[in-house]
C-alpha cells in the first residue's frame, strides 16, 4: 500500500517540477520585453510634450467633462500651456487625503485641483492653496452664486474659482404623491408631511445614510433649515463655538430618527450612498429621494439603456428641499466643485491663473452642464435656452443654490464632520433628546485631540 | 567550513576565544560585510520610521497645521489608551483574530491533509485549494462585500434573507469580514501545515498502524504532535496577520457599526485627520501590541521559526 502511494505520487512530482522550469523559459524574454517597453513609454513620454509647458489638473471622477474642458482650454491656450488631467479617488473624503498629502509634501507637479467646497477652508488655512490677487478674483466671481463664493473663501480672500455649484432636489414619483394626495412642490412642504405621505402609502424616502460625508450634508441642511448651525467663529480653529446643542438640532434630530425607524426608511439606509438612495426610487416601494442635481442625467441614462422602466421619467417629479418648520423656507444643501491652484506649483502665477479663468469660463460651465450633468456656479447659465431644454428643473436649481446652508467652512472640517457622522450614526439610533449634546461634547474633545474618532 | 564544524573538532574544554583563527576573523568580516547593505536597507526602512513613529508620537501636531506643533510628552498614550474606541476595537480586533485563527487551522489543516493525501489530479487540487490566497485582498474584500450587499448580491436571494442588510448591524458585519478573511487566508495556513505533515516520518505512521491505533489515534498521537512546530508557526503568522487585518474592514464597512480595528483607527487619525502625533501613538501602541504577541508566542510556546518556513 504504501509503495503504491509512493509511485503515484512520483509523477506528480515530476509533472509539478517540469512545470517549474518550463516556467522559468519565458520570463527572461517577457522582461527584456517589459524593459523595452518601459524604455519606449518613457522616450514617447519625454518628447511628446514639445517644451510647453505642462499643467497638471487633479480631478474627480466624472464621465469626461473635465478632460474634454482640459482639452479645449489646452487649445485655447494656443501652446502657451497645456492642461493634463489626473483622477482622485471618488468620494470627496479620499479625495481631501490625496491632495492634503501631495500639498503637505510640497507638491510641485499639483498645479490645479477640483475641491469640494468644505476643504477649501483647510487648504487655505494650511498655507496649501496660492490665493487671487484682487485682480484676479473679479472675473471668477462675478456673476457667479454668492453661496459658491462664500464657500471659496478664507479670511477675506479668494483660494479658490467656483466652477461648479450643486445641490439637492426633492424628487419624487407624481403618481406616489397623488395617490398620497399631496403637492410636494406646493410653498410650505415640510418634512412631516413627506413622512406621513411615504408612511401612508408604504413608500421609501431615499436619504444617504452611510457614515460619510454625504450624511452630513443631510444633517447639515435639516439643522440649517430648522434655523441652526452646527459651528461658528470658524476662524478660531479649535476654540470655535460649537452650536450643534440646539432645538434646530433636536428638531433634525427627531426628523432623522423618525424616518430611519419607519417603514420609508432603505433596508440598507445606515449604508446607503448617493446611488443606492437612487436606487430606491426605481424599485417597486420607491417614492421619494433626496439626491443631488445629477439624478436627472442619470435617471434619463438609465431608462435609455433600459436598465429601469422607461414610464419612471415621466413619472419623476421634483420640488425644494422640504421645509423642518412650516413658516420657514428651507435652506438646501450645497456641493459643487471649485478650482484651487497648488501653492507650490512651478506655473502657479501666470500659467494656471490663465487656466483657472479658462475652466471657469461661462462658456465651459455651460458645457460642463449638459455634458455631465452638474450644474453651472453663475445663475445667468440657468435662463439659456439650451439647458433649460435639457433641464427643465433649472429654475429651481438656481433658487435652491442661491439660499443654499453651506455647510461649515473651518480648517477642521474633517473633525467636525468625523465627529458628528460618528455621534449620529446609525440613524436608527439617533435620539433628539441626547445626540445633539454627546455630539456637541465630542465635537469639543476631537477639536482638541482629546478623542479618538 | 561552518561554525558547527569548527565546534566538532575543537578539544573538549578549551576557551571558545582563542581558537578564532585569522581565516575564521577574515570569513567572520566577510560575512558582516555581506550581510551589510541588507542591514543597512532595514534600518532605513525599518528603523527610520519607527523611531520617528516614536518621536513624533510625542507631540500635538497636525499635518494642516505644522507651526501649532507643541510637545506633549506622553499626554497622546494617555488619550489613547482612556478612550472607550481604542479598547472597543480592540475588542474586535481581538474577536477577529481568535475566529479567524481559529477556524482556518481546523479547515487548514483538512485542506493539507487533503493535499497531502491527493493521489490523483494533485496538482489540480492544491491549486484549487491555493488559488484564494493568490487574489489580492482589496479585490476579494469588494467581491464578498458586493455578495452580501442588498440590492447587487446573491446571497440574501439564496439564502431567502429578503432585504436583510448585512453591513447594517455590528455583528453581521463582523461575520463577513470573518468569513472574507477566512476564506482568503486559509490556503496560507494549510500551505505551512501542508509542509509539517511532510516532515512527520511515514513510518510513525505505519508503526502505530500496524499496533492497531484507529485513524484518531494516529492523528492525535502521531501527527500533531510531530508537527507542533509547524502549527505554532502557522498560528503565530496567522495571529500577526490577523491582528494587522484593514483591507476588508476598509472596504467592507470603512470601520461603520463598530467594526472599527486597530489599523484603521492608526489609519483614520493620521491619514483622514492628519493627526500627526494622536495617530502615531495608537500606531506605536499597534506596534508594541504586535511584539507581544511575537514574544508570547516565541518565549512561551519556543515557536522556532527556523523550523519551518512559511514565506
Amino acid at each position: 500500500m504504501v509503495e503504491r502511494v509512493g509511485r503515484a505520487r512520483e509523477p506528480g512530482r515530476a509533472r509539478w517540477r517540469g512545470g517549474g522550469t518550463g516556467r522559468h523559459g519565458p520570463p527572461g524574454k517577457v522582461r527584456g520585453a517589459v524593459a523595452l517597453a518601459l524604455m519606449a513609454g518613457g522616450l514617447t513620454a519625454c518628447g511628446g510634450g514639445g517644451g510647453t509647458p505642462k499643467l497638471t489638473w487633479y480631478i474627480n471622477p466624472d464621465s469626461g467633462g473635465q478632460a474634454a474642458i482640459a482639452k479645449s482650454c489646452t487649445q485655447a491656450a494656443g501652446g502657451k500651456y497645456r492642461i493634463e488631467t489626473s483622477l482622485l479617488p471618488s468620494d470627496a473624503t479620499a479625495q481631501r487625503e490625496q491632495l492634503i498629502r501631495r500639498l503637505a509634501a510640497k507638491d510641485s507637479g499639483l498645479d490645479l485641483m477640483s475641491l469640494d467646497p468644505v476643504f477649501v477652508a483647510e487648504a487655505a488655512n494650511a498655507g496649501f492653496l496660492r490665493p487671487f490677487a484682487k485682480g484676479e478674483a473679479a472675473p471668477l466671481t462675478e456673476g457667479v452664486f454668492d453661496t459658491a463664493v462664500q464657500s471659496s473663501m478664507w479670511e477675506g480672500k479668494l483660494y479658490a474659482a467656483p466652477f461648479w455649484a450643486n445641490t439637492q432636489l426633492l424628487w419624487y414619483r407624481k403618481s406616489v404623491a397623488k395617490k398620497a394626495g399631496i403637492d410636494p412642490a406646493a410653498p410650505g412642504f415640510t418634512w412631516d408631511k413627506l413622512l406621513d405621505a411615504a408612511n401612508r402609502t408604504n413608500t421609501t424616502i431615499g436619504v444617504q445614510g452611510n457614515r460619510y460625508e454625504g450624511y452630513m450634508v443631510w444633517i447639515n441642511a435639516l439643522i440649517a433649515s430648522a434655523g441652526g448651525r452646527i459651528i461658528s467663529d470658524a476662524e478660531k480653529g479649535d476654540e470655535a463655538s460649537i452650536d450643534i446643542d440646539s432645538p434646530a438640532a433636536e428638531q433634525a434630530a427627531s426628523i432623522i430618527s423618525r424616518l430611519a425607524r419607519s417603514s420609508a426608511a432603505s433596508p440598507t439606509l445606515s449604508t446607503d450612498i448617493e446611488e443606492q438612495s437612487r436606487a430606491t426610487i426605481n424599485g417597486p416601494r420607491g417614492g421619494f429621494l433626496l439626491n443631488w442635481g445629477y439624478v436627472w442625467r442619470a435617471e434619463k441614462g438609465d431608462a435609455e439603456a433600459g436598465a429601469i422602466d422607461k414610464s419612471i421619467i415621466g413619472d419623476l417629479g421634483w420640488a425644494r428641499y422640504p421645509r423642518v418648520n412650516p413658516q420657514q423656507e428651507s435652506k438646501p444643501p450645497f456641493g459643487g466643485i471649485e478650482i484651487g491652484i497648488g501653492a507650490y506649483g512651478k506655473h502657479r502665477d501666470d500659467l494656471a491663473v490663465e487656466a483657472v479663468r479658462c475652466i471657469t469660463s461661462a462658456a465651459n460651465m455651460k458645457r460642463y452642464m449638459l455634458d455631465e450633468g452638474n450644474v453651472a456656479a453663475r445663475p445667468a447659465i440657468f435662463d439659456d435656452p439650451d439647458i433649460l431644454k435639457e433641464f427643465p428643473m433649472a429654475p429651481l436649481m438656481r433658487d435652491s443654490i442661491a439660499t443654499a446652508g453651506p455647510r461649515p467652512a473651518t480648517p477642521y472640517y474633517a473633525d467636525v464632520s468625523g465627529a458628528i457622522q460618528n455621534r449620529w450614526h446609525p440613524p436608527a439610533s439617533v435620539n433628539p433628546n441626547t445626540t445633539p449634546r454627546k455630539s456637541a461634547e465630542f465635537i469639543r474633545e476631537v477639536l482638541q485631540g482629546k478623542a479618538l474618532l | 567550513m561552518t561554525s558547527a564544524d569548527t565546534a566538532l573538532k575543537r578539544p573538549a574544554g578549551a576557551p571558545a576565544k582563542a581558537e578564532i583563527s585569522d581565516r575564521g576573523r577574515a570569513e567572520r568580516r566577510l560575512g558582516l560585510l555581506l550581510s551589510a547593505p541588507a542591514v543597512i536597507v532595514m534600518l532605513l526602512v525599518t528603523a527610520y520610521p519607527l523611531i520617528n513613529a516614536v518621536y513624533q508620537s510625542l507631540f500635538s501636531y497636525r499635518l494642516t497645521a505644522p507651526d501649532d506643533r507643541r510637545f506633549v510628552g506622553l499626554g497622546n498614550y494617555g488619550t489613547a489608551l482612556s478612550d472607550p474606541l481604542f479598547w472597543q476595537t480592540v475588542v474586535t480586533t481581538l474577536i477577529i483574530t481568535v475566529v479567524t485563527v481559529g477556524v482556518e487551522l481546523v479547515i487548514g489543516f483538512a485542506l493539507a491533509m487533503v493535499m497531502h493525501r491527493a493521489v490523483f489530479g494533485r496538482r489540480t487540487v492544491r491549486t484549487a485549494i491555493l488559488l484564494p490566497y493568490g487574489i489580492v485582498t482589496v479585490i476579494s474584500a469588494f467581491a464578498w462585500k458586493y455578495a452580501f450587499d442588498v440590492q447587487s448580491g446573491f446571497v440574501n436571494s439564496w439564502f431567502g434573507l429578503g432585504d436583510f442588510a448585512w453591513f447594517s448591524d455590528r455583528w453581521a458585519a463582523t461575520f463577513v469580514i470573518i468569513l472574507s478573511e477566512i476564506w482568503k487566508t486559509t490556503p496560507f495556513v494549510s500551505l505551512l501545515l501542508l509542509a509539517g505533515l511532510a516532515q512527520v516520518p511515514r513510518d510513525l505512521g505505519e508503526a502505530a498502524t500496524v499496533d492497531g491505533a484507529t485513524a484518531w489515534q494516529r492523528l492525535k498521537r502521531v501527527t500533531i504532535p510531530n508537527m507542533k512546530a509547524a502549527i505554532l508557526v502557522a498560528v503565530l503568522f496567522r495571529t500577526l496577520d490577523a491582528w494587522r487585518i484593514f483591507d476588508n474592514v476598509f472596504i467592507m464597512t470603512s470601520g461603520q457599526e463598530k467594526t472599527q480595528v486597530l489599523s484603521f483607527l492608526t489609519y483614520q487619525q493620521i491619514i483622514t485627520r492628519t493627526e500627526l502625533g494622536l495617530g502615531n501613538a495608537v500606531g506605536v501602541l499597534l506596534f508594541l501590541s504586535v511584539v507581544l504577541i511575537a514574544a508570547v508566542f516565541i518565549k512561551g510556546f519556543r515557536v522556532d521559526l527556523s523550523q519551518v518556513r512559511g514565506d
